[in-house]
């Protein structure tokens, strides 16, 4: 987070700005948007630290006048969520890139996280953090930001482990030569580095965290019921009550707040992370933003930004002095018997933990029952299988299409990252209807849903495929009168492919993951369930039965895990090694 | 003015081996290399890539540790604790950081007051010649501005050594030699608060014009194999006879076969028989390079240097380019001359099947590697050989990386004598040709 230090335009003393700078126009607006922003703000945390009890006293309702401080209550989570996975991706991530040790886990460990079904954990973090903060709404809240948390932080912390591996070798040895100590080379080369690559990721993050918002406000564990003020409440009263119109509402709501923190937090965080980007030669097209414009012509940008730079420099200045590089460079011999050790402890802890959960999981269930969540796991696989398939042949085609248009591009661009934004389980109700009405079996109907939330993934991914094709290859294959099959078969397919296994990859990973929402679905007093291991888990988690959901999440994991190994990584590979265009 | 000799050293280099890969063993890079660098003098590190040159530069600068031997920073008294600054050829400079910024890097890290900081960086920037640039953002500026800054960034911090990793390579010409001769004329006015200036290059007239003092490497492992003193007064003449006479004495040098007892005309190509390390050299470059020495006004005889000018070709692509040909006794390399052989001018007046049949029988004569392919695939029934056979068999003699570049160039060169074809998504080679 570089400062604005722009010494044609040096910054002045914050006294003497607040005295000569008259205000303007635009610092009236930026002024009223700010303010009203922290109010906000705290008119909804207020909430967050009440007694356990008022929840009861002041049941969520489905009267309209509550919603916007319900969508208030849901926003602050979410980015009290965000908060936490940006803290949590800035320092494992930062550690794992900087210690080959703290990587040897932390690595694994993310890779192995990002697959797991999250919604499983529910169950355990509820009654974890209750427990934390008996009697106060703190402790359900904080399991609620942490299910979001856990739905961010691992691909977060991820992307940024990967953005520092890539920081290019020779300013990683203008740091070293400079002897800029760990804190500095931070704040000067790592976080600018990685910085857009966070932007996009947390952006993205937070699309895929309405999903959880609204799966995590209404729990049930066991016989404790919590419902959190928040949309995610509401939506589940509103399916209890069978009331489309309060349904219909919440989506309105969801869609203005979707809108308002694109608009107002990370349009203006793309623009100016723009700076960041590791690119040699200016490039044409920089993302804009209005509210970045109306902040930087208000100078309220250094204002802004004034804290964070004093934070740094206080932490650089209160640092000790580091001595330069010794002068004398003789060989040293690495100590091989510390490492030797650190392997053992490693290896031991790892043997030691599948122990302890084989232990937990097999103390109370028989083989039958692993037998059993695995023949659910393949069926719940042949509808990840079948589903990615499906919505490969409907948005590859459309994704080509908006991909060669420009025009279109640009205004879907915004449409598809909206839909992608939009919790998918707002729409299960639809189904439920539907497939009660016609007698439709939900082992077959209600598989859609699993995908419904994933499928822009892939869309996404192929758009931004087709439109890096290079002009001059379309070009040739129009002059040679390339058309139709062939035309799909060696232009557009090789082209997109990269990009379309990427999608692909998230989409299915997230599709497991929603199996555990989408395979049992309740509306009103109607409880419909498909048999699979999404089912098996919803049903232990409503059960308080731990063992079991250890053991589907435990199954789910490894199937995720093999899934990716086995088809993605290698098609990945492939893709790679014979199809990127560069 | 620089002065040679009778000056206390500044670095003293002592028995330094060096390896890539995880010890114990690993990639030899460099071998026994000892090195003292004195005040007052630009020192130049010739060789092709490949010679550990750029590592030893790294090593002198404290960002890799030695596997084995010194470096030492010989402290003296007016200089009690000499340092480093490096100009990397890439620049590295951070796109997110003005000009200003950049330069006051090394000494933020310092933590030198910022008043100070700031009139030391705009005097560094002020005698580079940016003035003017330093609220820019590098994206902003010319490749030749870029490197001015990388070379503000490292004089700020008032090094003891300047060091120069192939600093003038990423340029165009002209740029290059306008950088050269500004940077010359502040050494010699004694305008830079350095001591002295160690160049890594792979421009051999860049190093005479530069250095008072040139070692030159020998590649695979790295090896100073000669030092060569520059007495040239300053300013340098590049049409100089005396600068022609010592650019093509180090093409010569540089031609030379080494003294360890290898079959004499197997070229300068580390390794013997199968073992031998081959360059990526596209056979259209060497039949480009054949036509060009074939033609006129070389008639079959050329200096490397006046190749090297006339192709607009650096020492690390020509080298490779001689020999190969040499390799394949389609030239002969003769002092600093490259001589083409009969057969040679036979395959620049050939045509192009003509030409590939003398290009196979060339290679299944004289490149052990491909007669051994050639021969496994013959013995075959199936007359197909997986490549991970091959490059096992190369990976006893030489690291991973030059086993690959090694079999893709052999592969290259197969396929177009049509000796032998490959399939890269099945990584076999085989005797089949693909209709």
């Amino acid at each position: 987070m570089s400062p604005d230090k722009n010494p044609a335009r040096p910054l002045p003393a914050f006294s003497r700005m607040l005295r000569l700078t008259k205000p303007n126009r635009e610092d009236g607006i930026a002024f009223v948007i700010l303010g009203s922003i922290a109010l906000l703000f705290f008119r909804g945390a207020e909430g967050v630290i009440a007694p356990l009890s008022t929840l009861h006293l002041e049941p969520v309702t489905l009267d309209p006048a509550y919603l916007p401080y319900y969508a208030l209550r849901t926003v602050i989570r979410m980015f009290a969520a965000l908060l936490a996975s940006t803290v949590f991706t800035l320092v494992v991530a930062t550690l794992a890139a900087r210690s080959r040790r703290a990587g040897q886990i932390i690595v694994p460990a993310l890779d192995i996280l990002q697959s797991v079904p999250i919604l499983g954990f529910l169950t355990f973090t509820v009654t974890f953090f209750m427990g934390l903060f008996p009697g106060n709404v703190l402790g359900v809240e904080l399991a609620a930001i942490f299910a979001i948390f856990t739905s961010q932080a691992w691909n977060m912390a991820f992307s940024f482990y990967q953005s520092l591996r890539s920081i290019p070798a020779d300013l990683e040895e203008v740091t070293r030569s400079f002897a800029l100590s760990p804190l500095r080379r931070f704040f000067r080369l790592e976080l600018p580095f990685g910085t857009p690559a966070l932007v996009w990721n947390a952006m993205m993050s937070m699309s895929g965290g309405w999903f959880f918002v609204v799966a995590s406000e209404a729990i049930t564990v066991g016989n404790t019921t919590v419902t959190l003020p928040g949309i995610g409440s509401w939506l589940a009263i509103a399916i209890q009550n069978k009331n489309f119109g309060a349904i219909g509402l919440a989506v309105a709501m969801m869609a203005l707040v979707i809108v308002a923190y694109d608009q107002l937090f990370f349009r203006p965080i793309v623009a100016w992370a723009d700076r960041f980007r590791f690119e040699q030669t200016a490039s044409g097209d920089r993302p804009r933003s209005w509210v970045y414009d109306l902040l930087r012509r208000t100078r309220l940008l250094p204002l802004i930004l004034a804290p964070f730079n004093g934070l740094i420099d206080l932490l650089l200045a209160l640092e000790p002095r580091r001595r330069r590089a010794p002068t004398d460079r003789t060989a040293r011999k690495p100590n091989q018997w510390f490492e030797r050790m650190w392997q053992a402890a490693v290896l031991g802890a790892v043997c030691w933990m599948i122990w302890l959960s084989g232990h937990f999981i097999l103390s109370s269930l028989g083989l039958a029952d692993i037998a059993l969540a695995f023949g659910l796991a393949c069926l719940t696989m042949v509808r990840v299988i079948v589903l990615i398939a499906l919505a490969s042949l409907v948005w590859v085609p459309i994704g080509v299409w908006i991909g060669l248009n420009p025009v279109w591009a640009e205004r879907l661009q915004p449409v598809a990252q909206f839909l992608a934004a939009f919790p998918a389980n707002v729409l299960f109700p639809v189904f439920v209807v539907v497939i009660v009405h016609w007698h439709l079996s939900p082992d077959i109907w209600l598989s859609p849903l699993m995908i419904l939330g994933t499928q822009w993934y892939i869309l996404f991914n192929v758009i931004a495929g087709a439109s890096a094709i290079p002009t001059d290859l379309r070009e040739a294959a129009r002059m040679f009168g390339v058309k139709r099959w062939q035309w799909w078969r060696q232009v557009a397919l090789p082209g997109v492919f990269p990009y379309f296994v990427t999608g692909a990859l998230t989409a299915s990973g997230g599709s497991w993951n929603a199996s555990i929402v989408a395979e049992a679905v309740t509306w009103g007093d109607r409880h419909l369930a498909a048999h699979g291991l999404g089912s098996y888990i919803a049903a232990a988690t409503t059960a308080g039965d731990y063992p079991r959901v250890a053991l589907g999440i435990g199954v789910m994991s490894l199937f995720v895990l093999s899934f990716n190994r086995l088809v993605w990584r290698p098609l990945y590979a492939y893709a790679e090694r014979r199809l990127r265009l560069s | 003015m620089a002065t040679l000799s009778a000056s206390a050293p500044l670095v003293e280099v002592r028995g330094l081996n060096h390896f890539y890969g995880p010890p114990p063993g690993g990639h030899l890079v460099l071998d026994q290399v000892d090195l003292t660098l004195a005040r007052n003098e630009i020192v130049g590190l010739l060789g092709r890539s490949g010679s550990g040159k750029s590592t030893l530069l790294r090593l002198i600068a404290g960002l890799i540790q030695p596997r084995e031997g010194s470096v030492t920073l010989v402290p003296s008294e007016d200089c009690p604790d000499p340092n480093v600054a490096m100009v990397f050829q890439t620049f590295a400079l951070f796109p997110w950081l003005t000009v200003l910024e950049n330069v006051e890097l090394g000494l933020e890290a310092m933590k030198v007051p910022a008043a100070e900081r700031r009139s030391r960086a705009l005097g560094a920037i002020d005698l580079i010649g940016l003035d003017g640039f330093e609220n820019a953002y590098p994206k902003e500026l010319s490749g030749g501005m870029r490197q001015r800054v990388g070379l503000a960034r490292a004089l700020v911090v008032n090094p003891s050594l300047l060091l120069m990793d192939e600093p003038f390579s990423a340029l165009d010409v002209l740029t290059a030699e306008t950088l050269r001769t500004d940077l010359l004329d502040l050494w010699s006015e004694g305008r830079m608060p350095i001591q002295s200036i160690l160049l890594v290059t792979h421009n051999i007239e860049e190093a005479v014009l530069m250095c008072d003092r040139i070692l030159v490497f020998s590649s695979n492992p790295g090896r100073v194999v000669a030092e060569i003193k520059v007495d040239l007064p300053r300013p340098r003449d590049r049409l100089d006879p005396p600068f022609r006479a010592l650019v093509d004495d180090i093409y010569a040098r540089m031609t030379a076969k080494p003294q360890s007892a290898q079959p004499a005309r197997d070229g300068l190509f580390p390794g013997t028989g199968i073992a031998m390390v081959l360059p990526r050299v596209s056979t259209n470059a060497l039949a480009g390079l054949m036509e060009e020495v074939d033609g006129t006004p070389f008639d079959g005889r050329a200096s490397m240097a006046e190749l090297a000018d006339s192709l607009q070709l650096e020492v690390d692509e020509l080298f490779p380019m001689a020999e190969t040909l040499q390799l394949l006794r389609f030239a002969e390399l003769n002092g600093a001359d490259l001589l083409l052989t009969p057969a040679a001018r036979r395959y620049v007046q050939a045509d192009v099947d003509q030409r590939k049949a003398m290009f196979a029988s060339a290679l299944l004569n004289h490149v052990p590697l491909a007669q051994h392919i050639r021969r496994i695939l013959d013995e075959r029934i199936a007359h197909r050989a997986p490549a991970r056979r091959f490059r096992d068999e190369l990976e006893d003699h030489m690291s991973e990386d030059f086993a690959d570049e090694t079999l893709r160039t052999v592969t290259h060169w197969g396929r177009y004598a049509e000796i032998f074809s490959f399939d890269e998504d099945d990584d076999l080679f085989s005797l089949e040709n693909p209709e």
